[in-house]
């Protein structure tokens, strides 16, 4: 039982970053662009995170652990949301291709985070790895007497604000794109853009907001991660980057419904922890566990594609570029 | 004139005579130097020209270190190369991280396991085959099922590569030698039983020769073949390719294997010409990059040898300004990203006209 509770809460905490990436992609991909720029934006809304944190924390004379917590979170969004705009762009307005562009975007941001993650304590003067402890003490704060309730504390209570805040980011974004106008406009531009200019929805204003605020969302996922789940420090490992791609897959996954990407975050998590709570796996064993999520997620896209089941298809328009002119 | 016509008039040009087109790009490339310059300044507090000095130093201040830098840009160029007849059939196939790896697994797998009992000369024909089989295989499991049921290649193949990383992984913990260390070492170190000999005393030249021989070869075959014709009309328009009697589906089945294959040999070129290990720095990212060099390159396989160089010039050079002044090698990454960012937005004015509505008056009342 407590092997049990263990492994889901630490699927739930590896479930939230890759919620986070796959929930703004969601929303990208509405759009009818497909950004495989999400680990470098991920690592983008994770340095300029910790970065923030770290200068605050610097310079305070006494840093609040709370005014850190939003310094860094508006600036961990505000980063993300521009690294969509870069993407967006060159993808809508300079007509570039997305998969390149979604690319290059990933080596950008993952070099920028890491040269600043691994040098930005050599450069204020410091020396060893950075770390900002009050900020990430706030990122993780948790009422005790909840989470002290048997297994259900634990199941439930345990995290910090964000692994709930995804939550509700998951059940919003799915409202917003089945119940309002806009969301539903911003499904019409993904599946036929022309049909949705002709009927006067101004599809690169749609266009460019679904992928910054997408951005912005999947950003938070590199916030999380850095912040909560490495606590406030920071690895050149290429951690977020992996992760990042596991976003991508949970986007296929939850066959592009964010309401449905909660659990299936969560079952990445466990599949992709098992291998801790299973006895007797060499090490090599636990390589070949690690690419469950990758195998199922093959599985499903295969299986969508087999069945042709009009629910779970990608956005028609999904990768094309949208030129009004060549209609 | 009314007053509805738009600010920003956009047009498709009808086509721009080749050496425009390269002035556009090499103002690009200008804006894009300038832009790194600014941002290496702003972090270094150095003079952007020294630090291009510096760089043009770490990538070819010494014989040793160009030939490095050929080393590199030709293992990069090869899985451009692959993925050029993909990327001409509008199949995108990303999966060129994971077709490397699997090529060089395979070939590692022969090294390793057969080092002892075989002459060098059937080794490497050995290696070569099992890599090109294994980056075939790689290649062709999302191919089919593009064909037969239309599956999604760029998310198919994508998942792929994290596949053939775990499988890199679990060989490494299998292989790894001395025990404990997570890493495979030089395999063969005493013996070189399997490496690419060195011609000329020139370790490097026969990785050299080999991938440019795969270019001017993949040239040929995409211009002048009944296949490439194929592949191209397949690119254009599916239907097209049907109504013409081309066999869609054998099309990309075959584009795909060769595809893979390509990428594959490059995975060997890099275990058996290059690093002599085997570990996912094998692939090392290069096969995301190598998309970016093969859809730069427009498939054309001359100006890949290019884009690769001044890639692998880029790596090279920052690498060294991060010894010099203490950065770490990210920095590399960051100059790449700035200058494909340019590139890729120089595109648009190589394709497109702007027009703004003053100059577009003018024009009208002039054609009046």
């Amino acid at each position: 039982m407590t092997q049990l509770i263990s492994l889901l809460t630490s699927a739930i905490v590896f479930g939230t970053v890759i919620l986070y990436g796959a929930l703004g992609e969601i929303i990208t991909e509405k759009s009818g662009n497909l950004n495989l720029g999400v680990p470098g934006i991920m690592y983008l809304g994770g340095i300029a995170g910790i970065a923030t944190a770290f200068f605050y924390e610097m310079y305070a004379a006494e840093p609040i652990g709370a005014v850190g917590l939003i310094l860094s979170f508006l600036a961990a969004f505000l980063a993300s949301a521009l690294g969509g705009l870069v993407y967006a762009f060159l993808t809508i307005t300079l007509r570039a291709n997305q998969n390149v562009t979604g690319l290059t975007l990933t080596i950008f941001g993952a070099g920028l985070a890491n040269l600043f993650g691994g040098s930005l304590n050599a450069l204020a003067g410091g020396v060893g790895q950075i770390s900002v402890a009050v900020t990430s003490r706030a990122y993780r704060a948790y009422s005790h007497t909840l989470a002290g309730l048997g297994w259900v504390g634990q199941l439930l209570f345990s995290f910090g604000f964000m692994a709930y805040l995804a939550i509700v980011v998951a059940l919003l974004a799915s409202w917003f794109l089945n119940r309002s106008r806009v969301g539903l406009n911003l499904r019409a531009v993904g599946e036929d853009p022309a049909t949705a200019d002709a009927a006067g929805i101004n599809v690169t204003l749609y266009k460019y907001l679904a992928t910054c605020v997408g951005a912005g969302i999947s950003g938070m996922g590199g916030l999380y991660y850095a912040m909560d789940y490495i606590k406030g420090t920071w690895s050149t490992d290429g951690t977020i980057e992996a992760l990042g791609w596991l976003a991508v897959a949970l986007v296929i996954f939850a066959t592009w419904k964010p309401a449905r990407a909660i659990w299936s975050a969560y079952l990445f998590g466990v599949l992709y922890w098992a291998y801790n709570y299973i006895a007797g796996l060499s090490r090599a064993t636990i390589e070949l566990f690690k690419m469950l999520p990758y195998v199922v997620t093959i599985l499903v896209l295969v299986a969508v594609s087999m069945r042709h089941s009009r629910e779970a298809q990608p956005p028609r328009s999904l990768g094309l570029s949208y030129f009004r002119e060549e209609r | 004139m009314t007053d509805h016509e738009p600010l920003i008039h956009i047009a498709r040009r009808d086509g721009l005579v080749w050496w425009r087109a390269w002035c556009i790009r090499l103002i690009g490339a200008a804006l894009a130097l300038l832009a790194s310059a600014l941002f290496i300044y702003s972090i270094t507090k150095l003079n952007p020209v020294k630090v291009y000095a510096a760089m043009w130093e770490g990538a070819f201040g010494s014989a040793r270190r160009a030939w490095i830098t050929a080393r590199d840009a030709s293992i990069l160029l090869c899985i451009g190369v692959g993925l050029a007849p993909a990327f001409m059939m509008r199949f995108w196939n990303v999966g060129a991280e994971g077709q490397v790896l699997m090529g060089g697994c395979a070939t590692a797998a022969v090294l390793i396991y057969l080092g002892r009992t075989l002459p060098t000369a059937q080794l490497l024909t050995l290696s070569v085959i099992v890599s090109l089989v294994a980056g075939a295989v790689w290649g062709l499991i999302p191919a089919l099922f593009k064909a037969r049921w239309n599956t999604n290649e760029t998310l198919f193949t994508l998942m792929m590569n994290y596949i053939a990383i775990q499988i890199t992984c679990f060989l490494v913990a299998i292989w790894e030698n001395p025990k404990g260390s997570n890493s495979v070492g030089i395999i063969n170190q005493q013996t070189q039983a399997g490496w690419l000999p060195a011609l000329f005393g020139k370790q490097y030249l026969l990785n050299v020769i080999i991938v440019l021989t795969i270019a001017v070869v993949m040239y040929l075959y995409l211009k002048y073949t009944k296949h490439g014709y194929e592949i191209s009309v397949v690119g254009e328009s599916e239907n097209t390719a049907r109504y013409a009697g081309i066999s869609v589906r054998r099309v990309i089945i075959r584009t795909m294997v060769l595809s893979g294959a390509v990428c594959g040999l490059s995975g060997f070129i890099a275990v058996a010409g290059s690093s002599h290990t085997i570990s996912t720095a094998t692939a090392g990212g290069r096969g995301f990059t190598a998309i970016i060099v093969a859809w730069m390159a427009k498939f054309n396989t001359f100006v890949m040898i290019l884009i690769a160089l001044l890639l692998v010039f880029l790596e090279k050079g920052a690498i060294q300004i991060a010894s010099q002044f203490n950065l770490n090698d990210y920095a590399s990454d960051v100059v790449t990203g700035i200058i494909l960012f340019f590139l890729l937005g120089s595109e648009f004015f190589i394709q497109y006209t702007v027009r703004f509505r003053s100059h577009a008056h003018k024009t009208q009342e002039v054609e009046a």
